[in-house]
């Protein structure tokens, strides 16, 4: 009787289940039970952070620093210098970038002083016309991922210029531009430290995980407190959000390699720089510039929420227009957003992908043909750019730059159409969104909330304990009581609901239709391309659509965090399946199994460890889109955040905050990846 | 002058290993200083270590092609790696021309490796961002030759090994076969004294191994390279060979010239592997020969003491006097008879069948 209670793991749930309910519909509210919630011990830590904090910026190692402006020298906080120094230089670099793109004065200013610059009003950067930088990423498209590639960046710059976004399109991007290299810099360091160091690379590995699963916000308050607003704050709480897959990657294509490669550079006489230049980093290549493209991808992931800390560009722009609710023009910038991201995800995974091929000795037209075509195209948009104060002779020389605002518009259209579906569907929308919050949404969040900590440790130390033993359970307990023992329990409780709620749904939906789409290789190839399409959308942009319809409601943040969080679960369900070899296939198909038998005995089975990191990979997006979704109106922990970022002393409760969301996140990795784990090694794929 | 230097480098050993181990694990060394050299594999098993190389003690001589022979896990990998100093071995003595490089510094390696050895690798570990020309100068480049120097030698190793009209391809557009040829020719460039072949041609069809077998005892027969040569397979070692080191657990089971290994096996392990081997195509007439007996005994035929058996087999035993065995200078050396053929190809199969009989 105990041996098979033992064995069998189901029968080991269903008393699980059975101890859970019993405990919750015992234990009822209670001030001063600790069955029912337990005292926030933990509630000052946020205040000692922000004390430590503020000693650290303003009183900490006094060092005497010579101010200019009153010829004295002055005692300042060391810290406080230091970080003004980076932003200094972050910001001039971002200035720069953005002035040859745009035109401006700061770049001389920064190297002449403001007097100097003033007096000479010729003493500026003139700016690129927008042809030759639309022209230049079109030419750089087709050298590295030829006609169809260039097409696609062709018409994005110019949907960007045309349609008047150019200006906050470049003031984006030059942000991106200094953000990303600073992070592929780190990263690589980073990761090729871990490689070199196994002790660093346990001391990293923790932190990654938790610094991919903190949400983006609780970085921005400490950003802010250390470095003040603007755009190079913007770019180096990017840059601490963008370098973690960086340091992934780069150990990862650096692990792949196998001792021979090594080796064969230690013999060939290499000294440890060299073996690392010339032999691991090129060798490592592709991985490592996927690495590259990941750090692309988040900081356009950013580009919305760095706004919030003063970033200029189009992530502004989105904001306020979305605070106006004036969706046809946060439409109009959202498509921008997206444009920029699949271009720059496109050209960086075309970079990774490509392959030097021989060709015999090429003349030298044919070797620079590139650079000559460009030197062509500058030279003729030059042209056309002077040519232009002819054409236009008042207002602006479109050929030149197309100002902001100035370009065409299809706003008012597009706000029209929304209108449309707002007085057509009313009745639907409204009926639809009343019926999901009060018959399916509130009685769960109102259970979540009514369901006592005991019996929250027991179900999910439960679970631990069965998946994976003792130490899972003490993992994720743990995790639960540094929640349980800050003030924000509930808070936390209301982020499981929204994050379990849409994880199921979108995981139903990617393992069915990701099924159903595996069936053939049509379809297959047609879901590949939705996800890595969706996938590379900043997160925000899922709010656009779905605010449209169902306005400022939990219904809102549900459905796009459904639709946000069912990508991974689609494609991993799809790989998963496309992963089953093929001569196991043909030994179900020699013994004669239907369509169903083969789906529920070879594939699932087969598949599932790989489903079950897509579900992981599910929780983690849905909890990033939970957090964000405060931007439309929630009550869990990312409004907390969100409020915490205009709080003087927001920091600790922002980090702790965070921390907590974070803790969530991982106690279900921490169960997912034992349960994918074991079965892993139980079907012998490792 | 220069013979007496001649004489004095072919005494004196281009590398010595002196009772070399290497244990894996946290606790090797101390283990090892307990068991005061007796290492016993299994009891190390149990304290968490895995022995590699147990007391390894051998020389190579300039010119010499010494074959390190072993199954997977004996430890013939691991040995050559300790003597390039790919690992550090745990305990002893690898001295390389005079020096022990366990003793060397990371600057001296390098100097060592820069100018002295020369390494083929299993999976032919070539960059794959090079060309074949600079995956060949790579070496001189990072010595800090100038490019168009290295790039000169360079294309001088690939008409070495036949990869003419290539030099511009990218290694992921070679054959196996051809990639090798590149490992060769960068392990050559810098011209070695002593040469490092890591199961070199195991990763490639039957039919290119013959084929780069020939051509690696082709480029031997010209550059007498020092060599330390891994395999896991026994004819290739027979065929290569000058010595071989038959390796099981860590420890070499025995050492010696091809014939001796399978006209005298010295354990049960080493005499499996050659109960198979097809005599008349690895024993040479001067293996199996025996004393020249008097001239006039002698027929008018006479055989190479180098030719393998095979191709002289039908000759001798179709002689009924002895056969003249001479040597490359016509000098004769020995005498041998249609019977010791016999014996030597069937005799040992007869007694070993009869004593396991009785």
């Amino acid at each position: 009787m105990i041996d098979t209670f033992m064995q069998k793991k189901y029968l080991q749930f269903i008393a699980l289940l059975v101890v859970f309910i019993l405990l919750a519909q015992t234990i009822g509210p209670a001030d001063n039970n600790l069955l029912w919630r337990l005292p926030p011990l933990i509630s000052a830590f946020p205040l000692w952070i922000n004390d430590s904090i503020g000693y650290l910026m303003f009183e900490w190692w006094p060092i005497d620093v010579y101010d200019p402006d009153i010829e004295e020298f002055e005692e300042k906080p060391l810290v406080s210098q230091v970080t003004r120094m980076m932003s200094g230089f972050i910001l001039f670099m971002i200035e720069f970038i953005r002035e040859i793109m745009l035109g401006g004065a700061k770049t001389i200013v920064a190297f002449s002083g403001w007097d100097w610059a003033t007096a000479n009003p010729w003493a500026k950067l003139p700016g690129l016309p927008w042809t030759v930088v639309a022209g230049g990423a079109t030419i750089l498209g087709y050298s590295l991922g030829g006609r169809g590639l260039a097409l696609l960046v062709g018409l994005s710059t110019t949907y960007i210029a045309v349609f008047g976004q150019w200006e906050p399109a470049m003031q984006t991007l030059s942000f991106v531009l200094v953000a990303a290299p600073v992070s592929v810099f780190i990263g690589l360091m980073f990761g090729i430290w871990a490689f070199r160091s196994k002790t660093v690379e346990n001391i990293l590995n923790p932190l990654l995980n938790m610094a991919q699963i903190i949400p983006h916000f609780s970085y921005l308050i400490p950003v802010m407190v250390f470095f003040g607003i603007g755009d190079h704050a913007g770019a180096i709480a990017t840059v601490i959000f963008a370098t973690p897959p960086m340091v992934r990657l780069t150990l990862l294509g650096l692990k792949k390699l196998g001792p021979e490669v090594a080796e064969s550079g230690m013999m060939s006489g290499c000294n440890n720089w060299q073996l690392l230049t010339k032999v691991l980093v090129p060798t490592a290549r592709r991985d490592i510039l996927i690495g590259v493209n990941q750090v692309i991808m988040q900081c356009l992931a950013m580009v919305v929420l760095a706004s919030l800390i003063g970033a200029k560009g189009l992530g502004i722009d989105l904001l306020i227009a979305l605070n106006g609710l004036k969706i046809g023009v946060a439409t109009e910038i959202g498509i921008c957003i997206v444009l920029i991201a699949i271009v720059l995800d496109r050209m960086s995974l075309a970079w990774a992908n490509q392959q030097t091929d021989y060709f015999s000795n090429l003349s030298f037209v044919e070797k620079h043909k590139y650079s000559l075509l460009f030197a062509a195209l500058f030279v003729v948009a030059l042209i056309l750019a002077y040519v232009g104060q002819f054409i236009f002779p008042e207002g602006f020389n479109y050929l030149y730059i197309v100002p902001h605002n100035k370009g065409i518009s299809i706003a008012p259209l597009l706000q029209f159409g929304v209108d449309w579906i707002w007085d057509t569907f009313f009745f639907t929308l409204k009926g639809f969104n009343e019926w999901l919050i009060l018959s399916v949404l509130m009685p769960v969040k109102s259970a979540y909330l009514g369901t006592p900590v005991v019996a929250v440790f027991t179900l999910v130390m439960g679970v631990g304990l069965i998946v994976g033993g003792i130490r899972v359970a003490l993992t994720v307990g743990s995790f639960l009581l540094f929640i349980a023992l800050t003030e924000w329990w509930d808070r936390a409780m209301i982020t499981a609901y929204l994050m379990s709620v849409s994880v199921i749904v979108s995981g139903l939906i990617g393992i069915v239709a990701g099924t159903l789409c595996a069936q053939n290789a049509k379809s297959t190839r047609f879901i590949l391309t939705y996800c890595d399409t969706f996938q590379t959308f900043p997160s925000f942009i899922y709010l656009i659509p779905v605010m449209m319809l169902f306005g400022i409601t939990d219904t809102a943040v549900i459905i796009a965090i459904i639709v946000y969080a069912s990508i991974p679960a689609l494609r991993y369900t799809v790989e998963g399946l496309l992963s089953v070899p093929e001569t196991l296939q043909d030994a179900g198909t020699m013994a004669g199994v239907s369509r169903v038998q083969r789906w529920l005995s070879i594939e699932l089975p087969m598949s599932f460890p790989h489903i079950a990191l897509g579900l992981n990979q599910t929780v983690v997006f849905a909890l990033s889109m939970v957090i964000i979704g405060a931007m439309i109106g929630t009550d869990d922990l990312g409004q907390l955040i969100l409020g915490s970022l205009s709080d003087r002393n927001g920091v600790g409760n922002g980090l702790i905050l965070g921390v907590c969301v974070a803790c969530i996140g991982l106690a279900i990795d921490q169960i997912l990846r034992t349960w994918a784990n074991q079965r892993k090694q139980a079907l012998g794929l490792n | 002058m220069s013979l007496q230097n001649a004489t004095s480098s072919t005494n004196e050993p281009v590398i010595r290993c002196e009772s070399v181990y290497k244990i894996f694990g946290d606790n090797a060394e101390s283990l090892l200083k307990k068991s005061n050299g007796a290492v016993d594999a299994a009891k190390f098993k149990e304290a968490g270590c895995i022995v590699g190389v147990n007391n390894a003690s051998f020389d190579i001589h300039a010119g010499e092609l010494l074959i390190i022979m072993g199954l997977s896990g004996s430890g013939k990998s691991t040995l050559l790696r300790c003597i390039s100093r790919l690992t550090d071995a745990t305990a002893g003595k690898i001295i390389i021309e005079g020096e022990d490089i366990l003793q060397m510094d990371n600057k001296q390696l390098i100097e060592l490796r820069r100018n002295k050895m020369g390494m083929v690798f299993q999976n032919f570990a070539l960059l794959p961002h090079k060309t074949v020309l600079e995956n060949i100068a790579f070496p001189l480049q990072v010595k800090g030759m100038s490019t168009s120097d290295s790039i000169e030698r360079a294309v001088e190793m690939v008409n070495l090994v036949d990869l003419t009209g290539r030099e511009d391809y990218y290694p992921r557009q070679l054959s196996g076969g051809q990639q090798q040829r590149v490992g060769i020719a960068r392990s050559l460039a810098i011209e070695p004294d002593i040469w490092f072949l890591d199961e070199p041609f195991s990763a490639l069809d039957p039919l290119i191994r013959k084929e780069m077998q020939d051509e690696f005892l082709r480029l031997q027969s010209t550059l007498h390279k020092t060599i330390l040569f891994v395999t896991h397979d026994f004819d290739e070692a027979l065929r290569l060979a000058d010595r071989i080191a038959i390796m099981k657990d860590g420890i070499i089971e025995q050492l010696d010239t091809p014939a001796n290994i399978v006209l005298n096996p010295a354990t049960e392990y080493v005499r499996k592997f050659t109960e198979e081997v097809p005599r008349e195509k690895v024993l040479k007439i001067g293996s199996v020969m025996d004393a020249a007996c008097s001239e006039n005994l002698m027929s008018e035929l006479s055989v190479n003491t180098n030719a393998i058996i095979e191709t002289e087999a039908e000759a001798i035993l179709n002689s009924s006097a002895p056969v003249r065995v001479v040597d490359d200078e016509g000098q004769t050396v020995g005498s041998i008879t249609a019977a010791k053929i016999v014996h030597v190809l069937f005799g040992d199969h007869a007694a070993s069948h009869s004593e396991t009989t009785s």
